[in-house]
């Protein structure tokens, strides 16, 4: 059974604003039946004010999908349309306390509805701009249609490229092997084998141009660009030493001991990877577990 | 745990019995069968004796031809890399597209390293065309596979006869049967079948233990080598106290044979006739004339299946669906979608399965609750009017696909 917060299933099991919306002016179709979800979107705007009055949804879909549809309608209505369009699919999963990676394509569903709905007002004709494939990364929600067009477009040649152009396989690294079958295809296209064997060491050879102090306010930055996230999940995050490619930081509040410690941390190793431009290693200190141990006698 | 639990083809309670003849071995009887002193000889008589119990409900010719394994799926795999070891010449493969996984994906990474598999199809009840099954039994064909009853419908493939045609043709035919065995008669020494797979928590035995049947005189290559555990044909320690566990699983379900396929069936009967006659726009899947005696398969069109399974659990009752939103996949159950089940109705199936522990007043409350759940969710969709299926629902939403 999925791990659903209890803010979905709150509103799952009692969707607010569903059924049909009589007079909507502006109305959104978006579904992709294949993958079991349909929703339609409908609107009353003020056409004075282009505020959203009332908001409305039906929807052929799971318990993400329906939970995803009600949260929507709540987070905008009394919105101004330029408001409304500027909800991502984040917001909308936020506003659930988070949905499984698996389910975070319901969210997107909803903010697709919305984007149709006022192109719908506003007498244009939107388009869907994306394709969906299969999941392949679980830790950060990437699925194989990404990683295609991603590895397609930059050139990219092994599992290591791919997690520094799209995090897909940096987090428990399980799904490797269907990411080089994707390399093994793509690569095909362009004439070239995939070779498992090409490490591709680069980056790590490359040495840093900064010198250690710059190297660690840069390393501070961006643990502070995160820091809004986690205090949002009533957590922190600090930094205890840096020490060659491995950086070790101290979990604080409910991020400590969390259940999802391993892959906060994979996404925090991710950032830095990819703003240093280098491979670093981001392990919690264990002077800082010693603290919390102390701490709970 | 209070509740209603109708996912059997899922997992199955282990018995209490079962449970108690296990727990000795954990604690008092805890040797290896392989060692000389009592402490071993004691087990391995228990192991003997589970042998036979299995042989007895598979109605195998010889206990030597039981080998116990690790789950259905190790059987399965055994089976079918076994038979292309013994035969490297034979590059082809025949199974069906509604196989379990455990047969489908390795069929489909065997592709990749270059053997070809034939996918037999099947109707739109489930059913195989034998004629272009029999087609396809050439010399170049190193193994048959094919499930004796589906996971999702509980229809039954003629696999005595399918076996009979593989024999005639010179090619090993192997069954998984991990749903059919304790809820069908089975009688192996009158068939043609080679190879069959059992998964023990199916059948009220605890999980991690499963049993390859290998017809004595098949051509065989283990999967695992290693010490001369299963005659030297699975290595590794045996799970014994599982193993023990499932002789009597097995047993019991001999007993219960007749229980199953009557008053299990009825019950069945009663719960799916109940449904339909109060539920609009929809239809049992499958051949329903022909399947398990405890499987129901419902497709409820225009709702999705994981909407109505959380509403089910949230009534306690527990049943399974082929939606994709249940696997985290796109693609809805690939049987529904092999039997031409139309999308909106593919993801809307619930699979209802039942055991001799489902009782009527289970039944009943079931056939009570069903209809309000799907009531409920149709009245979100946008496929559904006031009354029915929105007229014409693919005029009345045409959705923008992703």
């Amino acid at each position: 059974m999925w791990d659903y917060s209890d803010k979905v299933k709150e509103h799952f099991f009692s969707p607010r604003n569903s059924g049909v919306l009589e007079g909507a002016n502006a109305v959104g179709d978006v579904g992709s039946i294949n993958c079991g979800d349909a929703l339609r979107l409908m609107l009353k705007v003020d056409s004075e004010t282009e505020s959203i009055q009332d908001a409305r949804f039906q929807t052929f879909g799971c318990g993400s999908a329906i939970a995803s549809s009600s949260a929507l309608t709540e987070i905008i209505k009394g919105m101004s349309l330029d408001e409304a369009l500027k909800v991502s699919n984040q917001d909308i999963a936020d506003y659930l306390d988070g949905l499984p990676p698996e389910k975070m394509h319901c969210s997107v569903m909803g903010r697709e509805a919305l984007q149709a709905a006022v192109a719908n007002y506003r007498g244009e004709e939107w388009k869907d701009d994306h394709e969906e494939g299969a999941l392949v990364c679980k830790c950060f929600a990437i699925d194989a249609i990404l990683i295609e067009e991603t590895v397609r477009a930059n050139n990219l040649s092994s599992v290591e490229d791919v997690i520094n152009y799209t995090k897909a396989g940096g987090g428990c690294s399980s799904c490797h092997e269907n990411i080089e079958e994707i390399l093994t295809k793509v690569m095909a296209e362009r004439g070239e084998t995939f070779n498992p064997h090409a490490v591709v060491l680069k980056e790590e050879e490359k040495p840093s141009k900064m010198t250690n102090l710059q190297r660690i306010k840069r390393i501070e930055t961006i643990l502070e660009s995160i820091r809004p996230q986690l205090q949002r999940d009533h957590g922190d995050i600090e930094l205890v030493d840096v020490d060659g490619k491995t950086i070790y930081v101290n979990m604080i509040g409910a991020c400590s001991g969390c259940q999802m410690e391993a892959v906060t941390l994979q996404g925090i190793q991710a950032k830095l990877i990819e703003d240093l431009g280098e491979f670093v290693k981001v392990v919690p200190s264990s002077a800082g577990s010693y603290a919390r141990a102390a701490c709970h006698v | 745990m209070d509740g209603i639990y109708f996912d059997n083809n899922a997992t199955t309670r282990v018995d209490d019995a079962v449970v108690a003849a296990m727990l000795p071995f954990f604690t008092e009887q805890f040797g290896n069968p392989s060692s000389m002193h009592s402490f071993g000889n004691k087990v391995g008589l228990a192991l003997k004796k589970a042998r036979m119990q299995v042989q007895e409900l598979l109605g195998a010719e010889h206990d030597s031809e039981i080998i116990f394994t690790s789950c259905g799926t190790e059987s399965d795999s055994t089976a079918i890399l076994s038979a292309l070891k013994a035969n490297p010449e034979r590059k082809e493969i025949i199974t069906t597209t509604i196989e379990h996984p455990a047969v489908l994906a390795l069929c489909e990474h065997l592709e990749k390293e270059g053997y070809k598999v034939h996918y037999l199809k099947v109707d739109n009840k489930g059913r195989l065309d034998l004629d272009e099954y029999a087609k396809l039994l050439t010399p170049q064909v190193a193994v048959v596979s094919v499930m004796w009853a589906n996971n999702e419908t509980g229809t039954l493939f003629p696999v005595e006869r399918m076996a009979e045609m593989a024999h005639a043709a010179g090619i090993p035919f192997h069954t998984d049967a991990v749903q059919a065995v304790g809820k069908v008669p089975i009688d192996l020494k009158n068939s043609k079948i080679d190879m069959l797979s059992l998964s023990g928590h199916k059948l009220h035995a605890p999980k991690g233990v499963g049993v390859l049947y290998l017809r004595r005189g098949v051509r065989f290559r283990p999967l695992l080598r290693g010490g001369h555990q299963e005659r030297g044909r699975r290595a590794g320690t045996e799970n014994a106290t599982s193993i023990i566990g499932l002789g009597l699983a097995c047993e019991q379900a001999m007993q219960h044979m007749e229980y199953e396929n009557t008053e299990v069936k009825r019950l069945r009967d009663k719960l799916e006739a109940g449904i339909l006659a109060q539920v609009p726009r929809a239809f049992a899947t499958g051949d329903v004339g022909n399947r398990l005696p405890n499987t129901s398969n419902i497709a409820f069109e225009f709702i999705e299946g994981e909407a109505i399974l959380l509403l089910l659990n949230k009534f306690g009752i527990a049943a399974s669906s082929g939606s994709a939103c249940t696997s985290g996949s796109l693609e809805p159950s690939h049987v529904m979608r092999a039997m031409g089940i139309p999308y909106t109705a593919a993801h809307g199936t619930i699979r209802f399965s039942l055991s001799r522990y489902s009782t009527e007043a289970e039944v009943d409350r079931v056939i009570q609750v069903v209809p309000e759940i799907v009531a409920q969710l149709r009245k979100l969709s946008p496929y559904w009017g006031e009354t029915g299926p929105a007229e014409e629902p693919d005029k009345a939403f045409a959705p923008v696909y992703a």
